[in-house]
């Protein structure tokens, strides 16, 4: 049996038993529902715990090892930029090879605004009198990111979602690739300097603070978490809603659903500037913990480990594009020696992914269908 | 605003229109007007440019000449969807369902083009699960009331809405025992069904209705003629491209003929069918049963 | 805007752009004859171009390739260069189109994932020369290969000399270097081999038919399988001549070196028209020039873009190119 074939079986398999757990999940009643998910979130809340067990699985037992919340709070926040970017790809169906570029967009905004160490800031004291000790407070900073990484998605959207999927995918990558070439040349920016001193929402990192200590990184998972579960309920309300369904139709069948009423551009230009925002505000989420942070650190291989999170995991499901990330932040943190092979894995996994399970490892339903119906098409086609 | 003999007011003026692609002349010179509440039948031989005059007027073509004119105002030439709440629908000859959503979601597609919020309405709406149709009441009782006047949003008032109407028009063209099954494996009966339902959906004054009977046996043609004067009743005006002579001559008001791009003939059934220029390019013998 | 800078030395910056832009053009070939006929942008191809860049180093090291070795010793130099750069470029190409490309083919998957397969390969291939040639082959077996006989993967890796850098031609208002003159005149000359293969040749035939129409060509007995793995050869092939002409120029190389001038060489494939292997030159030609009379308006850091700007432009106003497109529907 070829490997294809092996795959299929494995699927088959899977299929019937995800069948068999959809149907007792069906059959429970709304708030049995709820009971679950609460302890799922607990569990999830919990995870940081000293007594969690499996040691194998925690990443800090290893000498040399990185820190485990510091690990899950790097989950969390791909986690939202793969949701974000799930967004765009998965219910759009727009490739967007830039991703990067938001990200960066909302680390800046709140470096840019919320340090003292930043050249932004030092202009806007010298302007208005400030004092030097004034900068813009961390809770300010997040709207003040969102506000620029969704005016960004609507300025790069605007002329470019007309175009053709290719086309779309190469222009995506140059405008990451602009964002990163401003900020590395630009002064205003402090160029490949970087800025430092980044604030938490306590201020930055210091002994003094309540929560947001130097060292332990627990209180930042859980808020990086909280964001994560929010924005998630979010995003599922957008789906269930005529948003979704206009999504949906869109992908299916652009043309027909213009017929139908569908303003196309309109809803592919809202997954943009909503897919951008979420990319801003998990950029937020890296800076503040980082503390520090310089172009060098929004490359273009970041936005392509950002695609293979969501198509590996499954795009078009949140359930998989958070594992896809989650696998793809914590697995090299957890085999440390290999972490300068990861870029060479991530391609490896793409190649191999795609050509053998192109719907990821959690395919969406619609997905695998319209793959399957695809290749039958072909089979047909003897020429 | 013209009148026609009977006094209705005239819904759709196709008015000279001319339509090339490169060298072929797709559509030429052709006008007819179409009156509010009556059927018009548009037929003629293959390739004679019927499902060409459908795009026209939907916006999916711009005519090189001429102008479409849709309750006194200028379409051709417009975005489709902006075409659509103005007030077209149309069905299309193969079947153009969206595959992976089920059949109510489908025709849900059509209502949301009536919706006046949109994503930060989605996003701030009050919180609730997502129920299935059988779920959805149809009674007007008073908790339905004051769920739909206070306590929930307006988002969530025309999202309900939308469920109401799309089951309602579901159980309208007969598919309602599979609303929720995914619009791929439905018969092909349903399917053709479910593509009017879909068009109802959008609230428009003109449906056109593109070969809605392909494929289909006597009884299930008996049915559909049934169901399109229904439409009618209902108050909407349809327009109906169709191969099958004993349907068009069953319901239709009027015919309008096409071949080769051009207007042959145009009048009742009993006059169309009794034209010369229209055996000949189409009819062929005219045949006892037709 | 440094308008000065700019008009006060014309003819000079039109030179530099065009031996930058004749490079870009090469490129440009492999871009512009996939797309042509598969309707899929080969992002793998720029890491074609670099291997074959790697490739040259590689020659030339062993050969102990210096300028000082007189003209004859010179064109075998690149000659050699040359015939192990298109292998090696040539050869990875058809190695992507066998291993990933035909697969999905076979498959008719959508162009979604080409695309995301295409950036797969690329970063694989990337990596293999950034980090896995470099340090983690030695990782495992440590002692059994020395690289290139000097320090590459993320590092920028300096080739030998093969020609030295020496004006040629002064006119007065302008000069032009050998090396300019080398490298327009060569991709020049690549291309018209190129054309000629395409019109005159029997398996030229072929691959203009599958352009056109790939199932007709089918039928007449054209072996589409064939003709596919030949327009990817042929693409690799320019990309290694363009590689030989890279590294006379710049005499260096790097592990993505590849990223760049791959994004210019397919802008320079879409300004042209895509599909049309005259508006690749053109088109490459046009953005060279472009590119250097923008960095001199502004601050030289600013090239790249400028390069991206014609890009968003080109895909804005006129996405069919200047030459227009001329494209097959060759999917599976």
């Amino acid at each position: 049996m070829t490997v294809t074939d092996k795959l299929e079986e494995a699927d088959q398999k899977r299929l019937k038993i995800r069948k068999k757990v959809v149907d007792r999940w069906r059959a429970l009643k709304p708030w049995q529902r709820w009971l679950f998910v609460a302890a799922g979130v607990f569990v999830l809340y919990a995870l940081p715990d000293n007594r969690f067990p499996a040691s194998f699985i925690r990443t800090d037992f290893s000498e040399g090892g990185a820190s485990w919340s510091g690990v899950l709070f790097l989950c969390a926040v791909y986690a939202l930029v793969a949701i974000g970017l799930n967004v765009v790809i998965g219910l759009a169906g727009l490739l967007d090879l830039g991703y990067v570029g938001f990200f960066a967009i909302g680390a800046y905004s709140v470096a840019l605004f919320g340090s003292l160490d930043s050249p932004v800031v030092k202009a806007l004291q010298a302007k208005f009198n400030l004092g030097s000790e004034w900068a813009v407070a961390w809770a300010i900073c997040i709207p003040i990111a969102i506000a620029f990484t969704m005016l960004s998605g609507v300025l790069l959207g605007w002329p470019t979602l007309r175009l053709r999927g290719d086309y779309l995918a190469i222009v995506t990558m140059g405008f990451g690739e602009i964002i990163r070439i401003i900020a590395r040349n630009s002064d205003f920016t402090n160029a490949t300097l970087g800025i430092n001193n980044i604030p938490g929402p306590e201020g930055p990192a210091s002994m003094d603070n309540v929560i947001f200590r130097v060292i332990d990184p627990t209180p930042w998972y859980w808020m990086a978490l909280t964001v994560v579960l929010l924005l998630v309920v979010a995003v599922r309300r957008l789906e269930h809603s005529r948003v979704g369904r206009a999504w949906a139709a869109v992908r299916e069948d652009e043309d027909a659903a213009a017929i139908m009423g569908v303003h196309g551009f309109r809803f592919k230009l809202w997954a943009f500037a909503i897919g951008a925002a979420l990319g801003g505000m998990s950029g937020v989420l890296f800076a503040s913990r980082q503390g520090y942070i310089d172009p060098s650190n929004f490359s273009l291989v970041l936005s392509i480990t950002f695609v293979a999170m969501v198509v590996i995991g499954g795009s078009g499901n949140m359930m998989g594009v958070a594992l896809g990330a989650v696998l793809l932040t914590y697995l090299p943190e957890r085999f440390r020696d290999f972490i300068d092979w990861r870029p060479f894995m991530v391609g490896v996994a793409l190649v191999v992914v795609m050509v053998l399970k192109p719907t990821g490892l959690i395919p969406s339903r619609r997905r695998a269908r319209e793959l399957r119906d695809r290749a039958e098409e072909a089979e047909a086609v003897n020429v | 605003m013209s009148e026609s003999p009977n006094g209705r007011r005239t819904l759709l003026e196709v008015d000279n229109v001319t339509l090339r692609f490169g060298g072929v002349v797709a559509l030429n010179e052709v006008s007819f007007n179409l009156h509010e509440g009556e059927i018009l039948g548009l037929i003629g031989p293959n390739g004679a440019g019927k499902t060409t005059c459908f795009n026209v007027m939907t916006g999916v073509y711009k005519p090189t000449d001429g102008q479409v004119r849709f309750d006194d105002q200028q379409i051709s030439g417009k975005k489709p969807f902006i075409i659509n709440h103005m007030g077209i629908a149309r069905t299309f000859q193969n079947i153009r369902l969206f595959p992976e959503m089920t059949a109510i979601e489908n025709v849900m597609v059509g209502a949301d083009s009536r919706h006046t919020t949109s994503v930060m309405g989605a996003l701030f709406g009050l919180p609730r699960y997502k129920r299935r149709p059988h779920e959805i009441s149809d009674s007007n009782s008073v908790l339905a009331w004051l769920q739909t006047s206070f306590l929930i949003s307006r988002h969530k008032r025309e999202e309900l809405d939308g469920e109401h109407k799309a089951l309602e028009l579901l159980r309208f063209v007969g598919i309602a025992d599979r609303a929720n099954e995914v619009a791929r494996n439905l018969p092909y009966g349903y399917q053709r069904r479910l593509e009017i339902a879909r068009a109802l959906a959008t609230g428009p004054k003109l449906i056109c209705l593109d070969e809605p009977a392909a494929g289909f046996n006597p009884a299930e043609k008996a049915d559909l003629l049934q169901l399109i004067k229904k439409i009618r009743d209902r108050g909407y005006t349809v327009l109906l491209i169709e191969h099958d002579m004993r349907l068009v001559m069953g319901v239709t008001d009027r015919i309008v003929v096409l071949e080769f791009g051009r207007k042959i003939a145009e009048g009742t059934p009993d006059e169309v069918s009794r034209d010369p220029k229209v055996i000949a390019a189409y009819l062929g013998v005219p045949d006892e049963s037709a | 805007m440094n308008f000065d800078a700019l008009f006060s030395q014309l003819g000079q910056h039109t030179i530099d752009g065009l031996s930058k832009g004749a490079i870009y053009a090469l490129v440009a070939l492999g871009y512009t004859l996939v797309y042509g006929v598969l309707r899929l942008i080969n992002f793998a191809h720029s890491e074609v171009f670099m291997v074959g860049t790697f490739a040259v180093l590689g020659a030339w090291t062993v050969m102990g390739a210096n300028a000082e070795d007189g003209l004859g010793m010179v064109l075998v130099y690149v000659a050699v260069a040359l015939v192990v750069a298109a292998l090696a470029s040539g050869g990875v190409a058809l190695a992507v189109e066998r291993i990933a490309y035909r697969p999905l083919r076979k498959k008719n998957a959508p162009s979604l994932v080409f695309l995301i397969t295409a950036i797969g390969v690329s970063t694989v291939l990337m990596e293999t020369f950034g980090y896995v040639l470099d340090r983690g082959f030695s990782a495992f077996a440590p002692g059994t290969w020395n690289g290139f006989g000097r320090p590459f993967g993320r590092v920028i890796a300096g080739m030998p000399t093969v020609v030295q850098n020496k004006t040629v031609l002064d006119l007065g208002i302008f000069t032009i270097s050998n090396r300019q003159l080398i490298v327009i005149l060569g991709a020049v000359a690549m291309m018209l081999a190129l054309d000629l293969f395409i019109n005159r040749t029997r398996l030229g035939r072929g691959v203009r038919a599958v352009a056109q129409d790939p199932d007709t060509a089918a039928l007449m007995g054209v072996n589409k399988d064939r003709v596919i793995m030949l327009i990817f050869v042929l693409g690799g092939a320019m990309a290694g001549g363009a590689a030989v002409l890279y590294g006379l120029k710049l005499g260096n190389t790097v592990f993505d070196v590849g990223f760049l001038i791959g994004i210019k060489a397919f802008t320079a494939a879409v300004l042209g028209g895509i599909g049309n292997l005259r508006g690749a030159l053109l088109g490459g030609l046009l953005l060279g020039v472009i590119e250097v009379y923008g960095a001199t308006l502004t601050k030289s850091s600013w090239e790249d873009v400028w390069a991206f700007g014609v890009l968003v432009i080109v895909l804005m106003f006129r996405p069919t190119g200047l030459l227009g497109e001329s494209l097959g529907r060759a999917r599976a």
